[in-house]
């Protein structure tokens, strides 16, 4: 599934005022088939907009976006969500949670139980089908939650910063995971991050997004000659990183030097 | 908000209590069941079930001792505090005069009565006003009216209106009973997490699937915490609501009892009417608890 932006730009109506507020302004972007694409930016970037726009939850107030050429008009069960806060159903348990959307496509009741038992497997998670939410770590519900979202098969899977709350290791190999998903499902990924190196480790290309209004920077393609060993340790994983580093900081320094010039204090980004 | 224990279910506060007419949403708390091997975890739990039984019932065994103590050694006067043997024979005159259990029914029928009528209208209403916000503005300072009226103030106003008879002690219970269901299932159905339903409709669920799916589910604790408060006034609105113009019930029994200088009795009654709320109490937290497993932390 080939996804399309067409200069949109999403603008929000602001209490108290007559201006409205640009979140995401003029942004053009091809995903291609079976493509990870990852979109980096500080916090505030407008980020999750497009995301919520790529849903269809929202749409744009200008341009266009379109799934296999034709443009989104609400949400569907083409797209997959995971969210950075999981937004499990804490009175299902893990396998009915991933029967959620399973029950949405009116998937009858067996197959339903059988796909998701297999999905549960698929993120390393079997035999833990009837344990509630509550029952499990940060990370296991992460999964359960992707379990959740490609269980009922879409061509498109959106990621919210699906692991920034998670500690190092379980984001390291919930990472490595999904790539190997990715790999055995050939899904369309679009995974929003304000992590560099996260960016950089997952995507085929880092779309770098910068604030007021959120553009997209730049779209820089990302290509190793091996992902064996520690991949984050290689010296062209430190050029990527930098590169995108630059891309941001630099819009950063333009941004902070506009708020020196007002009297406002200068706000760097972690 | 206020966060009661599951053991403090408002069975010592009084209808006027402030401070439980606020509490519209609570949370209760369950512990994950803890996996014990067989054979210890009988001993551990005969021993435990022993220690248990002492903790709970220690404070009220010094409570009968001070109220069979101090009337025989005329500390307080026995003639309008009977020792507790004393209440506890008179007691059981009454059970095996039949007496009592005549009253206890009707009770138990009036209480049941509006306690059912409230679940059965309340929870649908408290629904709708949850889930149509304008609704919910428009209603919300009448329900603040209410809400803050004690429900025992409108007694004079049901018996003028409906009479001395079974339809005004039953409405009053349902009156009484109502707001606490009523408020927690707006509260409840408002309180859902607004990514729980972003996350169901980015699948593309309608508001009926919706509202069947995920509103419902994430609302039932918080119904079943007024539902369990509503348990405690229908028992204790009953009492007041007998004392008028009733002639049966267990309100009548510690009324009439005063009026003829039956003290015993009196307290005979009185005494029955807190353990029979005691229990539904009991029962409505166990019921409170199945329906509340995953609600945790």
């Amino acid at each position: 599934m080939k996804i399309e932006f067409v200069s949109v730009t999403k603008e929000f109506a602001v209490r108290g005022s007559d201006r409205p507020f640009t979140a995401v302004s003029d942004i053009s972007l091809d995903v291609a088939e079976g493509e990870f694409l990852t979109l980096v930016g500080p916090s505030g970037c407008g980020k999750s907009t497009l995301l919520d726009l790529l849903t269809g939850l929202t749409l744009p107030t200008r341009g266009e976006i379109r799934i296999n050429g034709v443009p989104v008009s609400g949400p569907g069960l083409d797209r997959g969500i995971v969210f950075q806060q999981y937004a499990l159903f804490p009175w299902r348990t893990a396998v009915a949670n991933v029967e959620f959307g399973l029950e949405a496509k009116g998937v009858p009741r067996r197959e339903r139980r059988e796909r998701a038992r297999g999905y549960l497997d698929l993120v390393g998670l079997r035999g833990f089908d009837e344990r509630y939410p509550h029952e499990l770590s940060g990370g296991m519900r992460q999964r359960v939650a992707i379990a959740r979202s490609l269980a009922y098969d879409p061509d498109i899977l959106l990621m919210d910063e699906p692991f920034a709350a998670l500690d190092a290791q379980t984001r390291e190999s919930l990472q490595e995971e999904l790539l190997r998903i990715w790999n055995k499902t050939g899904k369309t990924i679009v995974f929003i991050t304000h992590g560099i190196d996260e960016a950089v480790y997952l995507g085929q290309r880092v779309a770098v997004m910068t604030p007021s209004p959120g553009r997209i920077r730049a779209v820089v393609p990302v290509s190793f000659a091996s992902r064996e060993g520690d991949l984050r340790a290689d010296p062209v994983f430190g050029e990527y990183r930098h590169a995108i580093w630059t891309l941001l900081r630099e819009e950063v320094t333009s941004v902070g030097q506009t708020l020196t010039q007002l009297g406002r204090p200068l706000g760097l980004p972690a | 908000m206020a966060r009661p224990s599951l053991s403090s279910a408002g069975l010592s506060a009084s209808p006027l209590d402030d401070d439980h007419l606020h509490s519209s949403a609570v949370t209760t708390i369950t512990p994950i069941p803890q996996p014990v091997s067989p054979a210890t975890g009988r001993r551990r739990s005969l021993w435990g079930v022993a220690r248990r039984a002492f903790n709970a019932s220690a404070a009220i065994v010094v409570l009968a001792a001070v109220w069979e103590i101090l009337p025989r050694v005329q500390v307080v006067d026995p003639t309008f505090l009977p020792p507790l043997s004393d209440v506890l024979a008179a007691w059981y005159d009454l059970l095996r005069g039949g007496e009592l259990v005549e009253h206890v029914q009707a009770s138990l029928v009036r209480s049941l009565a509006g306690f059912g009528l409230a679940i059965l209208t309340a929870t649908p209403l408290g629904l709708l006003i949850g889930w149509y916000r304008p609704v919910a503005e428009f209603l919300n300072p009448v329900l603040e009216l209410f809400r803050n009226t004690a429900a025992l103030a409108l007694l004079p106003v049901f018996v003028l209106i409906l009479g001395l008879g079974e339809t005004s002690k039953i409405s009053i219970i349902l009156y009484a009973c109502a707001w606490p269901i009523l408020l927690n299932t707006i509260a409840g159905v408002k309180g859902v997490d607004p990514l729980l339903i972003k996350s169901a409709r980015s699948l593309g669920l309608g508001p009926f699937r919706l509202f069947q799916k995920v509103i419902l589910p994430a609302a039932v604790p918080t119904i079943f915490t007024g539902i369990r408060l509503a348990g405690a006034y229908s028992i204790l609105v009953l009492v007041a609501a007998e004392m008028v113009g009733a002639k049966a019930g267990l309100g009548y029994l510690i009324n009439y009892a005063q009026y003829n200088f039956r003290v015993p009795d009196m307290y005979a009654g009185i005494i029955t009417i807190s353990v029979l709320g005691l229990l539904f109490n009991l029962l409505l937290v166990r019921l409170e608890r199945r329906f509340s497993t995953w609600r945790t932390t």
